[in-house]
């Protein structure tokens, strides 16, 4: 905090001062950021707030494309060779410059920060060399063809080589190897705003954990003088306050705002904005030879059936639960990321159809149905414990007795991936906004070797897919690629081999004097928050 | 002396060591921290790595073996999240649920004591009647409800207080603290006396159940018979009996205060341990949660050992048969 010779006199200032002073903002986020190190714990609740003081190559737009942002422009040289044009007249915070020494500088940093939770190893694991052809133009090679490296490196914001203590000559060496790195600064000393600087249009001010961050303007910044003088972010974790802070006056801006209070906010005379996010909320089948948890059918699993899947698809009446469940604020989903995001197919919600469910039931041998654990987190996804009381209901209607078992998120992430669940709800975000990053993880058959089907804990296999989705993993043409993850994604869905419920939609709640463009990967960056048309 | 003395420090530490096991093995058994820490993209490599360097995938009794020798080196293992030591990350937090317990203390105190008193003085009077009303309502309304409600009449409402966080702190004795703006002092006043409710109510019971044992007692009616004001009756005569069990009962909940207001603090945002306590059981950050109870078990434990060492000085009886038993 800074130094105060009068405190009361000053509280009281700031007391008076605070309504007068509209080129301030203030935000109340779910979670807090865990660390002001943009390399440490690769997170969402971290990258939204640092995105504000540090900038990446290239950065992601409200609908996820690709644009540029710290590299001009870039190109595939070959499969492997990539060729990134350096913004110029950039500086740091502090005042040094930012080169391709700075983005070296960088990327060998990512494997060097200890108890990292979540490393960016990652993105930057890829990375077989790197070289710079001149101050601003360098050139990263990739160990195999690599598509979307443009599109990751949005996640990996540079820092500067100068302030960290970096020789002058850095050589790049892959997995932590490189060389000329001096004594590389580990995270704690980023809560420091001489150490956190960035090239952003903020600079971080304080960092006060658990009570609040403050960023300043920074007056220098590139692209045109930010809107807000001061950003304060505090975190508030539990829905009611959050939502008590935004009516009373404390923030002008939430994020996540429960459901239910959305029309109390709205008739305090708020302003609430939601948009489609890229997080897919599905059911998974597991489809591994013998299925624990399922009765009535003679120690069968029924779920290898495809009829029995597609039954269990047929049987949910999806637009109810976005209506009712959700209040409106989720969309029904007919694919794992909603079109026209790249990849998709625009393909069509199945519909719902309890008498041909029943049909399909009988004729797979099981006209009596069955009865099956669904496994659900109660405190992960909006409502996530009702759409599945939702969910097994509409499967009773059909002659499947379903037992939900909810249970809090660390739980029930430990009991899924230790395959405790033959159906299980869940939610898939698409960080890179496309079509690979869900079936890699979910649908991709299970290959703890080639990193493959990670959250697949069904354990969905169909080799035709898998080797059409390496392919397109490795395909540089963005037409061809978008091509490729078509096919492979209605290979899946033809077979009912994961099951899509619906789209969450994301919202955010603020004063009418703001507007903020809502975003699919359901950030809530603060440089994006403007003041509304018409207004100041 | 020193031989109770001896005894109660070794139940003490046998209290902590088995606390130590029990919180240990509670936190082992809820779910696997990887899976909630680890990036949904990363590769099962990544999260092999990730296990092995926090050290999960060693087994049971060797991860507690390596708890038990670090912690008698005063290590309490880094913090799963931050990566830092827990324990720093904890004593960071420490100023601020101090504050808040102390002023509610104050408030709980302040308000309790005079109500107890002037309750049981009047026990049948209307006023005397309402503060006990009043005190079964504090009794029995959940905390977190209570928050609640203050949060949306006084600064939903009426707009008066702001309804969360710390606000400005300032430096006063090397622990920021926010008592001394005005800024900090709004915020700080609603959860104090979210906090403090509960325990006003005890103590009003407490005072009052006293004041009227005490009020019948011989020497309260020779001092009135021999002439003293009212006033000086109940304030040297009666207060000063009643406040040994206030006195008692204060020490034990200032504890208790410090160690569970975990409600408070997630319902206003206070920046202090019991949110971080609550943030770190969803995040499974075990070092934290561990720390966290340990600390906790710690404090309790010596509070009750000084009360008891204090008993024992005040009451040769206590003394006498700890001896003999």
């Amino acid at each position: 905090m800074r130094e105060r010779t009068l405190p009361i006199l000053a509280g009281l200032m700031a007391t008076v001062a605070m309504p007068a002073l509209a080129q301030d903002l203030s935000i109340g986020l779910k979670s807090e950021a865990t660390s002001m190190d943009p390399s440490f714990h690769q997170l969402s609740t971290n990258t939204q707030v640092l995105l504000n003081v540090f900038e990446a190559l290239t950065k992601q737009d409200a609908l996820q494309m690709v644009e540029p942002s710290l590299a001009t422009e870039w190109e595939a040289v070959d499969d492997t060779t990539w060729r990134f044009t350096l913004r110029d007249g950039v500086t740091f915070h502090d005042g040094t410059p930012f080169t391709a020494h700075d983005v070296i500088y960088t990327y060998c940093r990512v494997p060097l920060v200890e108890n990292s939770p979540s490393s960016f190893t990652i993105y930057t694991g890829v990375i077989a060399d790197m070289q710079a052809e001149d101050d601003h133009t360098l050139i990263i090679t990739t160990k195999a063809a690599h598509p979307l490296l443009p599109t990751e490196i949005a996640q990996l914001p540079i820092v500067s080589a100068e302030t960290l203590g970096a020789e002058d000559t850095i050589t790049f060496g892959p997995d932590g190897t490189c060389e000329g790195m001096g004594d590389v600064p580990q995270s704690p000393a980023f809560s420091s705003p001489d150490v956190a600087v960035g090239t952003g249009p903020y600079k971080l001010d304080s960092y006060t954990r658990g009570t609040e961050l403050v960023l300043t303007r920074n007056e220098e910044y590139w692209g045109g003088t930010p809107n807000w003088a001061e950003v304060t972010m505090r975190p508030i974790t539990s829905d009611g306050p959050r939502v008590a802070a935004l009516l009373s006056g404390d923030v002008d801006m939430i994020e996540s705002p429960p459901i239910q209070d959305i029309d109390r906010i709205t008739g305090e005379g708020f302003k609430v904005v939601d948009a489609l996010s890229n997080r897919i909320i599905y059911l998974a089948m597991d489809q591994e030879g013998e299925a624990p948890s399922i009765s009535g059918t003679d120690g069968e699993n029924p779920l290898l059936d495809a009829r029995v899947r597609e039954a269990i698809s047929l049987a949910i009446n999806r637009d109810a639960i976005a209506e009712r469940i959700m209040g409106g604020y989720a969309q029904p989903a007919g694919e794992l990321l909603p079109p026209p995001m790249f990849g998709s197919n625009d393909r069509p919600v199945d519909p719902y159809d309890p008498e041909r469910a029943q049909e399909l039931l009988a004729e797979a041998g099981y006209p009596d149905g069955f009865e099956i654990t669904l496994g659900t987190p109660n405190d992960r996804y909006i409502n996530d414990a009702q759409v599945a009381q939702a969910v097994a209901q509409m499967l009773a209607q059909v002659g499947i007795t379903v037992n939900v078992d909810a249970s809090t998120a660390s739980q029930f992430f430990s009991r899924r991936n230790a395959q405790e669940f033959p159906l299980y709800m869940a939610g898939w975000g698409a960080s890179s906004g496309e079509m690979s990053s869900p079936l890699k993880s979910l649908v991709a058959t299970y290959d703890a070797e080639a990193g493959m089907g990670v959250t697949n804990a069904g354990r969905y296999s169909n080799p035709e897919m898998d080797e059409i989705l390496t392919q397109a993993m490795s395909t540089i043409d963005d037409e061809e690629r978008d091509t490729l993850l078509q096919q492979a994604e209605s290979i899946v869905l033809d077979e009912f081999g994961i099951i899509p419920l619906h789209y969450e939609q994301t919202v955010w709640a603020m004063t009418p004097e703001l507007d903020y463009e809502p975003r699919v990967d359901q950030y809530t960056i603060a440089r994006e928050v403007v003041p509304s048309e018409g207004e100041n | 002396m020193i031989v109770y003395l001896v005894r109660r420090f070794g139940q003490s530490l046998l209290a902590i060591a088995a606390m130590a096991v029990l919180v240990f093995l509670g936190v082992y058994a809820i779910g696997n921290p990887v899976d909630i820490l680890i990036s949904p993209e990363a590769t099962q490599a990544d999260i092999i790595a990730t296990t092995e360097r926090l050290g999960l995938d060693k087994p049971l009794y060797e991860q507690f073996g390596i708890f038990i020798w670090n912690a008698l080196h005063g290590d309490l293992g880094n913090s799963f999240v931050y990566g830092r030591p827990a324990l720093d990350i904890i004593l960071e937090r420490l100023p601020a649920t101090m504050e808040l317990a102390l002023v509610a203390l104050v408030i709980s105190v302040g308000f309790g004591v005079p109500l107890g008193v002037w309750a049981g003085l009047r026990p049948t009077s209307l006023a005397g009647r309402t503060i006990m009303g009043g005190s079964i309502l504090g009794f029995s309304l959940p905390n977190f409800w209570q928050g609640m409600l203050l949060i949306l009449v006084f600064a939903v409402l009426l707009g008066w207080l702001p309804a969360g966080g710390r606000g400005e702190t300032t430096e006063f004795l090397g622990l920021e603290v926010s008592f001394l703006t005005l800024d900090g002092l709004s915020h700080l006043i609603l959860p104090a006396i979210n906090l403090a409710l509960f325990k006003m109510s005890l103590i009003i019971r407490l005072a009052r159940a006293n004041t009227r044992e005490v009020a019948l007692q011989d020497y309260v009616k020779f001092a009135r018979a021999k002439g003293l004001s009212t006033r000086r009756v109940v304030l040297v005569h009666i207060l000063k009996n009643i406040m040994i069990p206030v006195v008692t009962i204060i020490g034990l909940e200032l504890g208790s205060m410090v160690a569970f207001a975990i409600v408070t603090e997630t319902v206003f945002a206070w920046p202090g341990m019991g949110k971080l306590l609550i943030d770190s059981i969803n995040l499974l950050d075990r070092p934290l949660i561990v720390a966290y109870l340990m600390l906790t078990v710690l404090i309790i434990v010596m509070i009750n050992l000084l009360v008891d060492v204090l008993y024992s000085m005040l009451d040769p009886r206590i003394r006498l048969s700890e001896m003999k038993g």
